[in-house]
């Protein structure tokens, strides 16, 4: 389908990193089954370096395409190294997401930065609480989280 | 291996027959004239144009000046609702009744008449997709000047008691207008008999070709323009007549008709056994009525999964089918028809909607039972939301 690049479409068929870690040290959640999209980011931390992460997501092709791109861009990074993570890095790598699409990447982002913020939580090392969205991952609502992002974005 | 081409997706659009292709040919070199011509050239044109008219008001059981060709459903929508709302607001009738699930060519009109001032009511459509002609009675207002209501939805194929609501229109000397967009060519439909007095159709839902539809308006019934211009189509509607496509919806909408019983019955046994396999499918629901809904329309809702991956995975498999999720939507909700029907966000997201055609076989639709099945296993099987459902954590909303 002409609809997504190759990229978003071999990521869609065959993602990476799919599934749970058990024990895992930061979990992230984002979105709302209502809005169509949820993901959730598992990571492995030792050292501070993220050693393995899996993602689940209940969404559509770009959902689980920028889960999947999220995932391999931040393995193997330092925790401080994966926060920069940006939606934008994520629409990069996938050669681009169809306009109405790019809150999925948006998604990928918040999902790594809630997990992050887990491990900090989880294991009392302090941070600094702007680096990560004050809205609960802005999940409650999809059409807010956009707006919020586009606001944010100027 | 070639890939495997199944089209289930006919409610969309279907494949053009050979007869309408044939039928269309020679209106593009041979008579090529314009019916408003004086010359026989034109003429020829005219008379074609007088034929096509006729062979489809026998169809629907009207008369040929009853027919207005248009662009297609969507024109004829337009023009049907706009036209009973200017000819009821020179009454100051300005209360128009309709449903909670009409095409967006039908809601949006109406939305448009509402910012002028006239009061819409949307009838409820009940969990089966199918509203009561009482429903309409009590809805019925010294002012209202229009009911429009489909005669099949085109999400859940479910059809409405068409006959039952026109008797009730006629007895209170209200318009009545029916969407047959999804019906025409499909189902039975006489537009004496049902109490009709205007309906809209298009070329493409029934192979024939696409830009070309039908307003059928009873006579007396008064038409506005939406297109001014010339006096094609006796006034009504400007514009050179389109005459290829208008032979080749002739020719299509006549065989459909006359295969009509032998094409439904080869369908609904397709469908019916579409919706045994899909319901095997454990949390997965059949959206609108079992029985009264169009042979060829199958609609489902899958827990725990969403719309648009389930599409491009099965269309990666040759299976070609549609959604009401909001991803295929383009907009952030489903589905209105899914909402219209009770079913939740959560669950109008994973909807899949199956529409066959004649061509179709058993085998393609084996095939697809088992597609399905996979993939809905797959996708599930990377969800967040079916962990949750299946460790208890949320429970299902469908049992």
């Amino acid at each position: 389908m002409a609809l997504y690049s190759e990229k978003v479409m071999d990521h869609f068929r065959n993602p990476r990193n799919v599934g749970v870690i058990e024990n895992a040290d930061g979990i992230g959640e984002v979105g709302n089954a209502k809005c169509g999209d949820i993901m959730k980011i598992y990571l492995k931390i030792e050292n501070d370096i993220i050693v393995d992460v899996k993602f689940e997501t209940f969404g559509c092709g770009s959902a689980i395409a920028s889960s999947s791109m999220a995932t391999e861009l931040i393995k193997g990074k330092h925790v401080s190294e994966a926060l920069t993570l940006t939606n934008k890095a994520v629409v990069e790598a996938l050669d681009g997401l169809p306009a109405h699409k790019i809150h999925c990447s948006v998604l990928a982002e918040e999902a790594i930065k809630k997990a992050l913020q887990d491990y900090y939580e989880k294991n009392g090392i302090e941070y600094d609480h702007r680096q990560f969205p004050d809205c609960d991952g802005c999940s409650h609502c999809c059409g807010e989280q956009i707006k919020h992002r586009l606001d944010l974005n100027g | 291996m070639t890939k495997r081409m199944i089209y289930l997706d006919n409610a969309a659009t279907t494949k053009m027959s050979k007869t309408a292709i044939n039928a269309m040919l020679p209106y593009m070199d041979g008579v090529y004239g314009n019916p408003s011509s004086l010359h026989s050239v034109g003429q020829a044109a005219a008379e074609a144009l007088a034929n096509a008219r006729q062979v489809i008001a026998d169809c629907i059981g009207a008369s040929p000046n009853e027919i207005t060709f248009t662009s297609g459903g969507s024109e004829a929508d337009n023009q049907a609702i706009i036209s009973a709302a200017r000819a009821g607001e020179k009454k100051g009738k300005k209360h128009i009744i309709s449903t909670a699930f009409e095409h967006h060519a039908v809601l949006h009109t109406l939305k448009k008449l509402e910012r002028e001032g006239f009061e819409v009511t949307l009838l409820d459509v009940r969990e089966n997709g199918i509203i009561l002609p009482e429903q309409v009675e009590n809805a019925v207002r010294e002012d209202t000047c229009l009911v429009t209501v489909m005669y099949a939805n085109n999400e859940i194929g479910t059809i409405q008691p068409i006959k039952e609501i026109g008797e009730i229109c006629r007895a209170k000397g209200i318009p009545f207008h029916t969407d047959a967009v999804q019906a025409a060519g499909h189902l039975h439909i006489n537009v004496k008999e049902q109490n009709i007095d205007m309906l809209s159709l298009s070329a493409h839902k029934f192979h024939g070709p696409k830009g070309i539809g039908v307003l059928y308006a009873k006579k007396g019934i008064l038409i506005s323009n939406l297109i001014e211009g010339g006096a094609q189509e006796r006034g009504k509607r400007a514009g050179t007549e389109n005459i290829p496509a208008i032979m080749g919806m002739a020719a299509a909408l006549k065989d459909a008709c006359n295969n009509i019983d032998a094409d439904a019955k080869k369908l609904a046994e397709l469908r019916n056994r579409l919706i045994s396999g899909l319901s095997e499918i454990p949390h997965s629901v059949l959206n609108g009525d079992s029985e009264k809904r169009l042979p060829g329309n199958v609609n489902f809702c899958f827990e725990g999964i969403e719309g648009e991956s389930l599409l491009l995975l099965l269309d990666d498999k040759g299976v070609y089918a549609s959604s009401g999720s909001a991803c295929t939507s383009g907009s952030l909700d489903p589905s209105h028809v899914l909402l219209a029907i009770g079913r939740v966000h959560d669950i109008a997201h994973g909807s899949l909607r199956l529409s066959l055609s004649e061509e179709n076989t058993e085998e393609e639709v084996e095939y697809t039972v088992q597609t399905v099945k996979e993939v809905v296993e797959y996708l599930r099987s990377i969800s967040p939301v079916w962990r949750d459902l299946v460790n208890g954590k949320k429970e299902f909303l469908i049992k």
